[in-house]
């Protein structure tokens, strides 16, 4: 308020930064990518090699959140995500318990505030969210619990960024860098909250190039703010490319008019072998799957040399099992500094 | 090599307090001859060294050295596995622990450059146990400060202190490895 | 004399010398020297006060009937009475819809028993508000409704529109409409701009208010309805708007001031408040509404007042009921515009009296003979706008904490004082 002119009217400040961060910096939510700088999400990716180590151990555990539930809360139904965050909770020893939400018996907001209330007197230590709205992680952070540290698996089409985390481990691992990378992000850009982190993310730490490739009708509408290039013709944005990730297609697409057909969508964005052939020789392959292989990606190129999908999987428990030991340990800091703040005030 | 005869380890920090600190290469003499002896009585042949971070590493590598062992030393780092996370948290700097051999019935020696409480010796056995069952742990230490907290105790080490509680003496290095006296804030 | 009151002291914010107002039996009686002679049964001594003509909303949520957790007619007209109001058109949707003659006349009866304010009902172009049969207009406005609106529904389709236009024309009845293509708005509740490309919000593109202002602009035209189009938020609009009065086209319009003062970017930490119907647009937009209000395109600066229990807004954003409580901070958040150099005074305070009055066929001012109807801010000071100070059951306010300039001293209604420090 000092900062502003005399008179000016702002809306309430509400910037995620504030929201994920305790006050000296430590994560303690883990909700976007908005807000976190370059020095953090290279700590998360420290975090995580040291967990693939424990992966490749007999005992593939480690005692950090002994004590500690997690709850994984899955409003949006998803097997496979939820399987990779429930092994690394169990791999940091913690107590894990998975709740799937009928959502539209929460519809309402009041009941979804009452669930989680009633999870958080349960002395629940952590959420993992998985909501079909976009800003439900921050709505649960910032109303309902805020002293339960908050974990965004996916919400809405706003952001996955354990998802993009995991990608930019993957990078990490293939180009030992990120400055002069040049990145292509391709298929359904509008619909898809992976592609928003992973642009975030590849800001973040210094990608040269983020190049979207998409037809006019599954990118946003204001999508030149977003600070990428944009190529409608895949071959020509191909050229030069280090990385290319190619996102999931929807088949409801379709039946919305953003498509006419999935064989058309194949021929014009399909990651097949010819133009594979036109990126870098070394270009590397993602695709945060389930793969519709056909549709965006032909088999030969998801299985091929050049293909690191595989190991997209193993750095998705590392990075999650960093990120849940990061925010816990954040929230067990402010609780500390809480409990201290009481005693001296009494 | 430094000891506490080179002068500039008195000026290292204006807030260090400098007492009678052993050298720390007489030191290294003594736990190379003192693990020598022990391997010897044990009749150890092939023993792995494993060192914990930082400290417990340049003490390895240069035992490693002097043992002229051929196997690669470990290195652990016990961040996960400390019993403080509730009241600190993580360490921020947490590093892959780094063992480039199977521990699976083999004579592990785990080295450290001081044990106080023994709470550190415990998280890395617990770890150690993470990668298999070793035939045994044996461990080496540069000082034994005394105020075990568990019933941990060096089969090797280099010297006893007794310091003020209000005191630590911690290892910096690695090039030259020394001694420093810090006063524990309250 | 007993139900007569007689102001002294008072500045009015276009001259400079303070001046007496004298009121009897509900109407402004005398002004100046001839008032300050006659006794009253009351005498407020305005020293330091501006007075001002009592303010005219056109678009405000009372909530009654049907809605009691989120207000009534007695605590919203309350609310509206500390914000300077003396006349606010309630809006239709209501539940049931003000659609009958029945509706009508309960929230008249309603009104007439515990409003601060003159209650105006807006009643439904089309039964139900579901935009696919026409309601009895002019049962409806035999009953009071002084225009007709299909409140943030769109209609069916263009055919429905035009009916409902040729049919208000031949009665010489008043819409006011909000223009929205609903198959381009869909279930969007953010502008499709950066902030929704960034966050992920589903966008309610500017084609959606811009696709049907055009529409309702030739269909008004050719049927020569009086249209008054409601809530305008994008630049476009304004000058589609400018281009059809230029041509003749009895065409009127207003702009909520939430629109005036805010952006997309008031969505960015996902703020449930901010959650609002049309959504809020660019900096290039709220600038051109601005100029808009300046220049008289747009005629009235509307509160949209949307009252709600905590329980509509405390969900994810997308799910939320849009909307918030705005009718006791309005005139001053346009204050705030003032001191910013955004908007005349004089150009507010038309938008909020004389231009929504002449919208709905009515006289505001203060002259002898007319109703008593106005209010006494002291220009000055500041205050915050949130709970507990508030009168509104709506809680979620734009500005909480915010210093706010203009603070409010007396209103008065129909010569009945409606609002007074407590």
């Amino acid at each position: 308020m000092m900062d502003q002119a005399p008179g000016s009217l702002s809306a309430h400040d509400r910037a995620s930064r504030n929201l994920q961060l305790t006050g000296d910096g430590q994560l303690r939510h883990f909700i976007t990518l908005d807000g976190l700088d370059r020095v953090m999400l290279t700590d998360i990716l420290d975090t995580a090699d040291s967990f693939i180590e424990v992966g490749e151990r007999t005992i593939k555990k480690v005692p950090l959140l002994r004590g500690r539930t997690v709850v994984n809360l899955f409003f949006e139904s998803s097997t496979r995500t939820r399987s990779t965050f429930e092994l690394a909770a169990k791999r940091l020893s913690a107590d894990v318990l998975n709740l799937d939400i009928n959502t539209s018996a929460t519809s309402k907001g009041e009941s979804l505030s009452d669930t989680l209330l009633n999870l958080e007197a349960m002395a629940s230590d952590m959420f993992v969210v998985r909501h079909s709205q976009s800003g439900a992680p921050h709505f649960i952070a910032e109303s309902v619990t805020p002293g339960v540290a908050i974990i965004n698996a996916g919400d809405g089409r706003h952001a996955h960024p354990t998802q993009a985390m995991l990608d930019m481990l993957t990078i990490r691992q293939n180009k030992h860098r990120f400055e002069g990378l040049k990145v292509a992000v391709v298929g359904d850009i509008l619909h898809s909250r992976v592609a928003r982190s992973q642009i975030r993310a590849l800001q973040t730490l210094g990608a040269e190039e983020v190049r979207l490739i998409a037809p006019g009708t599954l990118l946003p509408a204001d999508v030149d703010s977003l600070g990428c290039t944009v190529e409608y013709d895949m071959r020509k944005g191909m050229a030069d490319l280090d990385v290319v990730i190619m996102l999931r297609l929807q088949k409801e697409r379709m039946e919305g008019a953003l498509l006419p057909s999935e064989r058309e969508f194949y021929r014009l964005y399909g990651l097949d072998t010819e133009k594979l052939a036109l990126a870098k020789p070394d270009c590397i392959v993602m695709h945060p799957g389930p793969i519709n292989r056909g549709v965006e990606i032909e088999s030969a190129v998801a299985d091929g040399p050049q293909s690191v999908i595989l190991s997209q999987v193993t750095n998705g428990i590392a990075i999650r099992m960093a990120v849940m030991s990061m925010a816990m340990s954040g929230q067990v800091a402010e609780r500390a500094g809480r409990s201290r703040q009481q005693g001296g005030e009494q | 090599m430094t000891s506490e005869t080179d002068p500039r380890t008195h000026q290292r920090e204006s807030d260090t307090v400098m007492t009678d600190l052993p050298a720390v290469p007489a030191l290294l003499d003594e736990i190379e001859l003192g693990l020598r002896r022990y391997l010897n009585e044990r009749d150890i042949q092939r023993p792995l060294l494993v060192g914990i971070r930082t400290g417990g590493v340049w003490v390895a590598s240069e035992l490693h050295r002097r043992l002229g062992l051929e196997e690669p030393w470990g290195e652990l780092d016990i961040s996960f596995y400390r019993d403080d996370f509730s009241r600190i948290g993580l360490n921020p700097r947490v590093t892959p622990s780094h063992l480039p051999f199977e521990t699976e019935g083999r004579d592990l020696v785990l080295v450290d450059d001081v044990v106080m409480s023994g709470r550190t010796i415990r998280a890395a056995m617990n770890e150690l146990f993470d990668y298999g069952r070793p035939s045994s742990i044996s461990l080496v230490a540069l000082l034994d400060m005394g105020g075990r907290e568990l019933p941990i105790q060096p089969d090797v080490c280099g010297e006893r202190l007794s310091l003020p509680p209000s005191r630590r003496v911690k290892l910096v290095g690695p090039e030259p490895l020394a001694l420093e006296l810090r006063e524990v804030k309250a | 004399m007993s139900a007569s009151l007689r102001i002294d002291n008072a500045r009015l914010s276009v001259s400079e010398g303070p001046v007496s107002l004298l009121v009897r039996d509900g109407i402004i009686q005398a002004m100046g020297a001839e008032a300050i002679t006659e006794s009253a049964g009351r005498v407020i001594d305005a020293g330091g006060l501006t007075l001002l003509p009592g303010f005219v909303d056109l678009c405000c949520n009372l909530r009654e009937p049907g809605n009691g957790q989120k207000g009534n007619i007695a605590s919203e007209t309350r609310a509206a009475a500390r914000g300077g109001f003396t006349t606010v058109c309630a809006s239709p949707d209501t539940s049931p819809v003000n659609d009958s003659g029945a509706v009508t006349n309960l929230i008249r009866d309603v009104a007439r028993s515990s409003a601060a304010v003159r209650v105006l009902p807006v009643g439904a172009a089309t039964r139900g508000l579901a935009g696919e049969l026409l309601s009895d207009m002019v049962g409806l406005s035999n009953a009071g409704c002084v225009a007709f609106s299909n409140g943030t529904h769109a209609m069916a389709n263009a055919r429905i529109l035009r009916r409902c236009m040729a049919y208000a024309r031949t009665f010489d009845l008043t819409l006011m409409l909000q223009p929205v293509n609903q198959a381009l708005a869909a279930d969007g509740y953010a502008h499709d701009g950066k902030v929704a490309a960034r966050l992920g919000l589903l966008g309610v593109p500017e084609v959606a208010e811009t696709a049907s202002v055009m529409e309702m602009l030739l269909l008004a035209e050719e049927t020569g309805v009086r249209l008054h189009l409601g809530q305008l938020s994008c630049a476009r609009s304004v000058e589609m708007v400018a281009e059809a009065r230029s041509r003749g086209v009895a065409v009127t319009a207003d702009v909520a001031m939430h629109q005036l003062v805010f952006t997309e970017e008031a969505l960015s930490g996902f703020d449930s408040r901010y959650h609002v119907v049309p959504p809020l647009r660019t900096e290039a937009d709220r600038k051109a509404l601005l100029k808009g209000v300046e220049d008289g395109v747009i005629d009235a600066i509307v509160s949209q007042h949307q009252p709600h229990d905590s329980a509509a807004k405390q969900a994810p954003l997308g799910i939320t009921e849009p909307g918030m409580s705005t009718v006791e901070s309005l005139f001053s958040m346009g204050l705030n515009l003032v001191q910013q150099e955004e908007l005349s005074l004089k150009a507010l305070v038309r938008a909020m009296t004389d231009g929504p009055a002449a919208v709905i066929g009515q006289t505001s001012g203060l002259e002898p003979g007319r109703a008593a109807n106005f209010s006494l801010w002291s220009l000055g000071d500041s205050w915050q706008a949130g709970p507990p100070s508030l009168i509104s059951r709506g809680v979620h306010v734009p500005v909480p904490g915010q210093a706010l300039k203009g603070v409010i001293r007396w209103t008065v209604c129909d010569g009945r004082v409606t609002y007074q420090p407590s």
